[in-house]
């Protein structure tokens, strides 16, 4: 007997355990490791998508015939179906709708968007199972959930909460809806420390009285600490605060996946959570920020730290125009282009790519550097750049194309800062110090992109590369400069 | 199930995990986040049970709700992946 109610709490309490049922979310599982192994290089990347798919369809498959809704009499309730697969329907419309639509540059906000939906829907299932905990087959003949249960019940609402409320705020930060300044509360580390107390100390209550009150307190209390954790994070810090949410929405499945038993949302959790938090860290080490740091927030927010040094004075430069660059570039055997977020707002990436083509036809080298900082999440730019049909094999990252800058004739930085900053080298004052920079300044000649010598980069310092001997400014709008450069090297060519 | 087989489970996913994503090209990692989003909708397994139970109208709505939002997850992000890892091409030569 007791054997049997574990049995029904494997299949969610539907009466006697289906083997094969078990066999298909294992399956799906590894198709889903699959799908991520395919992403190890862009050749297989695709079919590893497919296999997702796959996994996917033979979860929800299995799910439909093992829990098929049935009438009081025992049949078929097609009524009940009907409004599921109208309900998968309305989802998959939406989704292929925003999917198709959303700008490249736009991905930030459409994954934070993402992100706040697998939160919200597990919040829903883990309340739709406290209010029928016996059709998930988590409770006792008198309605009493198993105490297992009820903690993994009260962490997947917790997380499914922080995930949903915390990516909304990183979505409309993004999005531009909300400033992207980090806002202070006073005493804000005393309030968050606070309620995360009361919400872990709740959920060791609710093990003990399952009443609603405790069961709703857990949830609204959680959906407020992930507005407040997210709103004193800056703009710059987003990239790490959408992977946390990544990892986040991954332990929430895996939280629902204990409560059900379903090794499917276990392995599919685990994945996703580690997932994100190794890109929180990829994020973290490419801008020389300690996790807590970025988590404490107010990055950004005051401007104390800028100015390192704080030397006023004017330093010359070299100013240089389109045929210049043009023409340095054309004389070049190679050249390394560095794009940053800025070449993506002015939307240069085409204009940079036919540059980059007509360089090729003369025979220059073009190579790109691109940091993992460069977009607004982390791959973010070499999305970009694939958008513009810059092809993956001329794309480098950080660590493999930094040691070429010395070999190399013109480093061509467009709509990139900081991430070129020698500063963070050599001056133990500034605010980016110790941040891995691309060593554009070992260039014979840099080309230097920019709108106007006033404005600085989000870290708000100088940049030593301004002011060398071998730098030229090429001042204005990134794609109007791209533009300009080529038709300067199609005039100037054959 | 018990607690422990599915505990297991569990850790050895996170070490499977670990290793995957450390392989995932940096490239890639836009696109390993769209189909991270897109799998860990796999959530709707929770939701498709809720809807489908007797016994509970509120559950079932809550139910029904969860499966439009992991719908919306599950389409939306395996499009946006495929969509944009379809732009991802070699050098011609």
């Amino acid at each position: 007997m007791e054997f049997q109610s574990i049995l029904s709490a494997a299949t969610g309490g539907h009466g006697a355990v289906n083997p094969w049922a078990a066999v298909a979310y294992l399956v799906a599982g590894v198709l889903f490791i699959l799908a991520l192994r395919g992403l190890s290089s862009p050749a297989t990347a695709q079919s590893g998508n497919r296999f997702g798919m796959a996994g996917m369809t033979i979860a929800v498959v299995t799910t439909l015939l093992t829990h098929a809704p049935v009438t009081a009499a025992g049949a078929l309730d097609t009524i009940g179906l009907v409004e599921i697969l109208v309900a998968i329907g309305i989802g998959a419309v939406i989704g292929i709708v925003m999917a198709r639509r959303i700008a490249m540059t736009a991905m930030p906000q459409l994954v934070a968007a993402f992100h706040s939906l697998v939160g919200l829907a597990a919040v829903a299932v883990a309340a739709a199972a406290y209010l029928n905990p016996t059709a998930f087959g988590i409770a006792d003949a008198a309605g009493q959930i198993h105490v297992v249960s009820r903690v993994e019940m009260g962490l997947g609402i917790a997380i499914g909460a922080i995930t949903f409320s915390g990516s909304v705020i990183a979505f409309l930060k993004l999005n531009g809806n909300m400033s992207g300044s980090p806002i202070m509360l006073p005493g804000r580390h005393i309030i968050n420390l606070g309620t995360l107390a009361a919400i872990v100390a709740l959920t060791a209550y609710f093990t003990q009285d399952q009443s609603p009150w405790v069961f709703w307190t857990v949830t609204g209390l959680s959906f407020a600490i992930g507005f407040l954790l997210i709103i004193p994070i800056g703009g710059a810090d987003m990239p790490v605060v959408v992977s946390m949410l990544n990892s986040y929405s991954g332990w929430a499945a895996a939280a629902m996946g204990f409560t059900l038993g379903n090794t499917a949302m276990i392995i599919t959790g685990a994945l996703v959570g580690s997932s994100g938090a190794i890109l929180s860290y990829i994020m973290c080490r490419a801008m020389n920020r300690s996790f807590i740091s970025v988590i404490a927030g107010g990055f950004g927010a005051d401007d104390s730290g800028g100015g390192a040094g704080g030397s006023k004075e004017q330093r010359p430069w070299k100013p240089g125009s389109a045929e210049d660059a043009a023409f340095l570039m054309s004389q070049a055997e190679n050249v390394i282009i560095v794009p940053g977020y800025g070449m993506a707002v002015a939307q240069a990436q085409h204009a940079l790519r036919e540059m980059a083509d007509q360089l090729k036809k003369e025979g220059v080298n073009v190579k790109y550097a691109i940091h993992p900082v460069a977009g607004r999440m982390p791959g973010h730019m070499n999305v970009l750049l694939a958008e513009a049909n810059v092809p993956y094999d001329e794309v480098f990252e950080l660590e493999d194309i930094n040691g070429e800058f010395a070999q190399c004739d013109v480093a061509f930085v467009i709509g990139a800062n900081d991430v070129t900053n020698p500063a963070a080298k050599t001056d133990k004052s500034s605010p980016i110090y110790g941040m891995p920079v691309l060593d554009v300044e070992k260039a014979k000649t840099v080309l230097f992109v920019k709108r106007s010598m006033g404005g600085v980069g989000y870290a708000g310092v100088d940049n030593d590369v301004f002011y060398m001997d071998q730098t030229m400014m090429l001042l204005g709008d990134a794609k109007k400069m791209a533009d300009d450069i080529v038709k300067a090297l199609s005039g100037s060519g054959h | 199930m018990d607690f422990i087989a599915i505990f297991s489970i569990f850790v050895l996913a996170c070490f499977v995990g670990y290793f995957v994503v450390w392989s995932v090209t940096p490239a890639l990692h836009t696109p390993l986040m769209s189909v991270t989003n897109a799998i860990s909708s796999v959530i709707i397994v929770g939701a498709l049970i809720a809807s489908a139970a007797a016994g509970s109208a509120s559950s079932k709505w809550l139910g029904l709700a969860a499966v439009v939002m992991a719908s919306i997850n599950i389409f939306g992000g395996f499009a946006v992946t495929a969509r944009m890892l379809a732009m991802y091409k070699k050098k011609e030569r």
